[in-house]
């Protein structure tokens, strides 16, 4: 299968599935409501009355309701679709560069490189990714976007380096990698252009069940204060100022909840039919 | 079959000394040092912070200090916290057992349960059960660990009053309550915490139990059990399930990290008096001893685990050892 077709192969792939349609159809919503849906909606940062408008039911002009501070439910959980889904396709797009170029590295070097990187992989494999994250985010008083983004990007790549690896190390014995290593083609030739293209397919499934890691993993940091920081909405910061209301104003929770769950699900039953339309034997 | 072992045990070691590495960088990433936060916070006197800094360390070249740390962590010395003024170690021996009763419970439910449900799955595959299953515990998976909790706990704990929302016994029992009480009372502010970790973790259990025994069905003992007349519980029980065992029970490496990310929500959430709610808190006091600490726990336990996994894998099947 070229390079070129590669896209279109994929997504008839897919879509073949059920679990595909449904995932690409549902996450294609999630989006489109996130790039579209601001100008038609309140401001998620405005409180325009705090007593007369505060933790009003779903209805009522607001289709989410509004929470304690009278701000809109639904354009903050469409504001935090934006920076989740923009922190999660940003970060995942750092960290699979970093472990697709380290895999590639000790995969096709072997010898003292492979061996020292592979052990220092597997350190930082056994330190789960939340203690990494929870070391390096306590020092920040309000930590910026961008900073955030690339914290998360580069504790993200661990997996994907070993991923990368195992497939450079059944390649690397491959008429077409022998063959132009024959023809005089230097390293960073055969890596970048013979290797990684290989790669692509398992490289594209584990970017996609990544970019669910990271949305869960953000949330969670925002409910514990270490994310997104507020005026801006988070789904998790959403769930951790509702705590008080759960039972008295539920929507207020359970809505960024809900928008959480269906996004992660979404972007993980991708993954699967991604993986499913790359290797139809499986499943 | 000795050399394999001493091997596999020096890279264990290997690992923990880098983890140990790791942590010490990671703390040292930080711009400024660990006391420039609360000293920030709490108005010291440059004077007080001198000390303070001479007290953890801190004037002391980086070199010495990641010296004096790995030094610390052979003798099982991690410091002391500056939260609470006490030995790191002291504080995290206090807090384990509660997370260990949580985190086993929560792992036994999970392999038992999820090693049943994925061999249901596997034997009607394609059935609606097997389609609903997989829905559900993806759906669980996807699910946030603190927001599940806080919606169990706000219906079952606080609406319905059936079970305990936080904590881990009930300060009001009566002191001289006997055993059975007080570990019935435990079991009582067990059920919630761990039921959402059992949600959010069960499947990766399921599909891996699904897949193997989806491999072990076809093969030739099966049918031959079959073509013997067994009956079709038997085969599936006695001759499928065990030998689709064997690969599952290995990947108990995948599960201690998801536990202990977990429990560091779910212990926040429920209050529960362990390691999570305990690193939890330490990020909200920058107390950094404590949280290096904690997270070097947890990552000599993952560590320790893939061990205990690959000798009991290496002794049970040669093959392994080879690879």
């Amino acid at each position: 299968m070229g390079l070129t077709d590669l896209p279109g192969t994929l997504i008839a792939g897919v879509w073949r599935q059920p679990s595909g349609r449904a995932a690409l159809v549902t996450l294609g919503l999630i989006v489109a409501v996130a790039l579209a849906g601001p100008p038609f909606l309140p401001d998620p940062a405005a409180q325009p009355d705090v007593l007369g408008q505060a933790s009003l039911p779903p209805g009522s002009g607001h289709l989410f309701g509004t929470d304690p501070l009278s701000r809109d439910v639904l354009s903050r959980v469409v504001g935090g679709a934006r920076v989740s889904l923009a922190v999660a396709g940003l970060a995942v797009l750092v960290s699979v560069t970093i472990g697709a170029g380290v895999g590639l590295v000790a995969g096709y070097l072997g010898g003292t490189v492979d061996a020292v990187l592979m052990r220092l992989v597997d350190a930082a494999l056994a330190i789960p990714r939340l203690f990494i994250l929870l070391l390096l985010l306590a020092v920040w008083d309000r930590i910026p976007l961008g900073a955030l983004i690339l914290i998360m990007g580069t504790t993200g790549w661990f997996g994907t380096s070993r991923l990368v690896r195992g497939e450079v190390l059944r390649l690397k014995q491959e008429a077409f990698v022998t063959g132009a290593e024959a023809l005089g083609a230097g390293r960073a030739r055969v890596m970048f252009r013979h290797l990684f293209p290989n790669t692509l397919g398992p490289l594209l499934v584990a970017a996609t069940l990544g970019v669910g890691d990271v949305i869960l993993l953000e949330a969670g940091l925002s409910f514990l204060g270490l994310g997104i920081q507020p005026p801006r909405p988070s789904w998790g910061g959403m769930i951790f100022d509702a705590k008080a209301e759960l039972l008295t104003a539920p929507w207020t929770s359970i809505f960024p909840g809900l928008a959480i769950a269906a996004t992660v699900l979404a972007v993980n039953l991708l993954g699967d039919a991604l993986s499913g339309a790359l290797d139809p034997r499986q499943s | 079959m000795i050399r394999w072992l001493l091997l596999r045990c020096l890279q264990a070691a290997v690992t923990l000394l880098l983890v140990a590495i790791l942590l010490f960088c990671l703390m040292r990433l930080a711009p400024g040092d660990p006391l420039s936060r609360v000293s920030g916070e709490q108005q010291l006197t440059p004077g007080a912070l001198a000390h303070l800094r001479e007290q953890y360390g801190l004037d002391q070249p980086i070199a010495r200090q990641l010296a004096v740390w790995l030094a610390g962590v052979v003798r099982g010395d991690l410091g002391t916290s500056i939260e609470y003024g006490r030995p790191v170690t002291s504080l995290i021996a206090d807090r384990l057992p509660a997370t260990l009763l949580l985190g086993g419970t929560a792992l036994l439910i999970n392999f038992t349960l999820g090693l049943w449900l994925g061999a249901v799955q596997a034997v009607r595959r394609g059935a609606p059960v097997d389609r609903w299953l997989t829905a559900a515990s993806l759906a669980g998976y996807a699910t946030p660990s603190f927001w599940l909790g806080l919606v169990l706990a706000g219906l079952v704990a606080v609406r319905w009053r059936l079970l305990p929302a936080a904590g881990m016994q009930n300060p009001l029992l009566p002191s001289d309550a006997g055993p059975w009480v007080r570990g019935l009372d435990i079991a009582d502010h067990l059920v919630l915490p761990a039921a959402t970790l059992v949600i959010v973790s069960i499947a990766s259990t399921m599909r891996y139990q699904r897949r193997a025994m989806l491999e072990v069905l076809p093969l030739p003992y099966i049918v031959a059990a079959r073509a013997k007349g067994l009956a079709e519980p038997v085969v599936v029980r006695r001759h499928a399930w065990r030998n689709a065992l064997f690969p599952v029970l290995t990947l108990a490496g995948l599960w201690l990290p998801i536990l202990a990310t977990g429990s560091v929500f779910v212990e926040s959430v429920f209050a529960w008096p362990g390691l999570g709610s305990l690193a939890a808190g330490a990020v909200g006091t920058r107390d950094y001893p404590l949280l290096m600490g904690t997270a070097l726990l947890v990552s000599s336990l993952i560590v320790l685990g893939g061990l205990l996994t690959d000798v009991a894998y290496g002794v049970l099947d040669p093959r392994i050892r080879w690879a």
